[in-house]
């Protein structure tokens, strides 16, 4: 900011919060915030269950594997898709991909946008995902990768592991850090703007399958 | 491209048609009737808010506890409101941190001089941009084509918009009053003069015409250097910004470009990361009727080597602060901008949104616009003037408002404003004014009240047509008073006539 701006932004600012001082010289009162809504999911629920569910709710794709079971699981997946060239972060363990007949093409050095538009499809963890919702949460955290990795390619597989999935949205933010970039994804990119008729798959990835990993 | 930031007349950007803004929109009754004869828009409105309510119902109805998460909505956002210099300055601390630089913007002018001269600093004469209420609001992307950039809409429905030369007319969905006919049509005429061409033979299918889009949309995502959003939530404790969205649009510009600018009202607060727990829940679900949208972009100030590196916030008042002002008023800053409002109110269904001649269509635009316009401390236009009377008090928006804005009582109160700016401005006293002397003069006595119910019903006899009294020709006021009023013809017998005639309907006679 110039010296011209910074000043106008001062007087701006102070503008602002004196002209909100005076519209509260009424000093409306703050009753506590009632809060009796569900913050978790009823015990009897199976949350990995509900999360499966869920997610094929959205018309993603759920698989079920076993840890052990994972390379030929994503193996069969990348095969379905027809998925020859695959972006991954940097630190996507090379075991998931051990039987998988793929390129990978690894965002180190980082990938242009014109080289992650041309990948056939991405790969990715999770940080959090949420049963109830159906939602899975990207933070950059491991095997992650920045935002846009997971963004530009037409096909995204993320591995979400059981201990990774929560009930419902509030122990979804209890265990993230605020601080972190992050996407909550709930399905494939869809839109309801022409006579609010859903079609999936506009801008993000227009297939989104979901390995869930139990044993 | 060259670069903007020198001396000499702005370039002229290929956008060289005016956007299209609703000044000039008449007063609410007139823009209605308009909208009535359409019989095409009346068709698109009733359809999409016929599935939406339904869709909604049933995302609503899985939550038992969902007049828990109102009520909690509810009051976190009077919380912020009541609180708002220390929030905001919270807010602004955490972002500041964060490494984003935070502007503060006293109305739309200053707003949007502000984004034209950061576009301009970083030599661009393109921005993309996320669908964002705030800025309609304070109509940016006409301020910046007239500096010579650039503004390309990326939602799918404000993209039909802005190809169409259109106005939106409603808020989550601003083509609502479009079908998928119009929009090919718009698609194949538009498209190839502002970038890739619509594929040929484009059919009307949705799914195809959503497949046009991405491809016209993906050269402008992968170049462009500025995006440009709104914002859902800003979180006081944290600095962290909210946007939710269903493309992925919203995910490209707030990815792939090097500069972010978020233009955001000062009221879009949550005072702590936790609270997210109840918008994340009511916005979806209100809004798209959904568990959850398909995305929901989370930032915190920047982050090194991922998302843009330049972050600017800019915090806008626009006469937020005058609607803060009025004690009943102010719940309208609560509004998340889910739209539930329009799609259960009768009379958006059948106008459209157009007709309430402001960013802000339906109910909540109703009571939001005039105190936007500053209706609490001085007289207003008469199209802004019209808005309280949009509705017909029926209740329905306070029912399906996630964060239970009263609008009902909003509606009334503006309406007594309305009146004693007219009583202290006019000499002579307006329609309602008389109107209301009038009856306040009848009712007096039931004597008075007798006279007027048997000229009542001779009277309706007179010009009443199929049981009905619609615009009517005759003296003033009584030709503006039915200028916007269909009145039932009334009874040719009053009730109290009929209970003397009949003592009660003991002897002889129903009705006559």
């Amino acid at each position: 900011m110039s010296d011209h701006d910074a000043a106008r932004n001062a007087e701006a600012r102070e503008a602002v919060l004196g002209r909100i001082r005076v519209a509260l010289a009424d000093r409306p009162a703050s009753p506590p915030v009632p809060r009796d809504y569900e913050r978790a999911l009823p015990a009897t629920v199976s949350i990995t269950d509900l999360f499966a569910q869920r997610v094929g709710d959205y018309r993603a794709e759920v698989q079920r594997s076993s840890a052990v079971g994972l390379p030929a699981t994503l193996a069969a997946v990348l095969a379905r898709r027809r998925v020859r060239r695959l972006a991954t972060p940097t630190d996507v363990p090379p075991s998931w991909l051990a039987a998988a007949d793929v390129e990978r093409v690894t965002d180190d050095p980082p990938l242009t946008f014109e080289q992650l538009d041309g990948v056939d499809g991405v790969i990715t963890g999770c940080a959090v995902a949420i049963a109830e919702t159906g939602t899975v949460i990207l933070d950059a955290g491991p095997a992650q990768g920045r935002r846009a990795i997971s963004l530009l390619p037409d096909v995204h597989i993320c591995v979400v592991m059981a201990n990774q999935v929560v009930g419902t949205v509030t122990e979804a933010l209890e265990r993230l850090d605020p601080t972190r970039p992050q996407t909550w994804i709930s399905g494939p990119s869809a839109t309801s703007d022409i006579e609010l008729h859903r079609v999936e798959g506009v801008h993000g990835p227009r297939i989104l399958d979901v390995v869930l990993v139990k044993d | 491209m060259t670069s903007s930031a020198g001396t000499g007349p702005p370039p002229t950007p290929r956008r060289d048609r005016a956007e299209r803004t609703f000044d000039g929109t008449p007063p609410f009754p007139e823009a209605a009737r308009r909208a009535l004869a359409d019989d095409q828009l009346r068709a698109n409105l009733g359809r999409a808010t016929t599935t939406i309510r339904t869709k909604r119902a049933a995302a609503v109805g899985e939550r038992a506890d969902w007049e828990a998460l109102r009520l909690a909505g509810a009051a976190i956002k009077d919380e912020v409101l009541h609180d708002l210099p220390a929030q905001l300055e919270r807010f602004e601390q955490a972002v500041t941190t964060a490494g984003g630089i935070v502007h503060w913007a006293r109305d739309a002018t200053e707003a949007n001089a502000i984004v034209a001269a950061i576009v301009r600093d970083h030599g661009a004469t393109e921005v993309v941009k996320v669908k964002s209420m705030a800025t309609q609001e304070i109509e940016l992307n006409e301020a910046l084509r007239l500096e010579g950039i650039d503004v390309w809409e990326t939602d799918l429905a404000e993209l039909i918009v802005q190809l169409g030369h259109d106005l939106p007319s409603h808020i989550l969905v601003p083509a609502i009053h479009r079908n998928r006919t119009e929009i090919r049509d718009i698609f194949i005429d538009e498209m190839g003069r502002v970038g890739r061409p619509a594929p040929t033979g484009l059919g009307s299918d949705p799914a195809e015409l959503a497949e046009a889009a991405r491809l016209h949309l993906r050269e402008k995502f992968l170049r462009a250097r500025v995006a440009i959003s709104g914002a859902n939530f800003g979180v006081a404790d944290t600095g962290s910004v909210v946007v939710l969205e269903s493309e992925g649009n919203g995910r490209m510009c707030l990815t792939l470009p090097e500069v972010l600018i978020t233009v955001m009202g000062v009221e879009k607060l949550v005072p702590t990361w936790q609270d997210l727990e109840v918008f994340l829940q009511l916005l979806p679900r209100s809004s798209t009727a959904e568990r959850m949208n398909p995305y929901t972009s989370i930032w915190t100030g920047v982050t090194p080597g991922d998302g843009p590196q330049t972050f600017h916030l800019i915090l806008l008042d626009n006469g937020r602060t005058d609607v803060l002002s009025d004690p009943t008023g102010r719940q309208a800053l609560r509004c998340i901008r889910c739209s539930a409002c329009l799609n259960v109110c009768p009379v958006y269904e059948r106008t459209g949104g157009q007709a309430y001649g402001s960013a802000y269509p339906g109910p909540i635009g109703a009571i939001l616009t005039p105190q936007l316009r500053g209706i609490a401390k001085h007289p207003v236009d008469a199209q802004t003037a019209s808005l309280p009377y949009a509705s017909s008090l029926c209740g329905a928006c306070f029912d399906a408002c996630p964060v239970r804005i009263d609008i009902p009582e909003v509606l009334v109160h503006l309406r007594g404003q309305i009146v004693r700016h007219s009583e202290a401005t006019h000499r002579v006293p307006t329609t309602e004014a008389a109107g209301m002397r009038v009856a306040a003069w009848t009712l007096r006595t039931p004597r008075r009240l007798g006279l007027a119910e048997r000229v009542a019903g001779l009277a309706g006899r007179v010009v009443g047509r199929r049981g009905r009294i619609g615009r009517m020709r005759g003296p003033w006021p009584v030709s503006a008073w039915f200028a916007a009023r269909n009145l039932t013809t009334p009874a040719r017998e009053s009730f109290r006539a009929w209970w003397r005639r009949t003592h009660g309907g003991r002897v002889g006679g129903g009705n006559p």
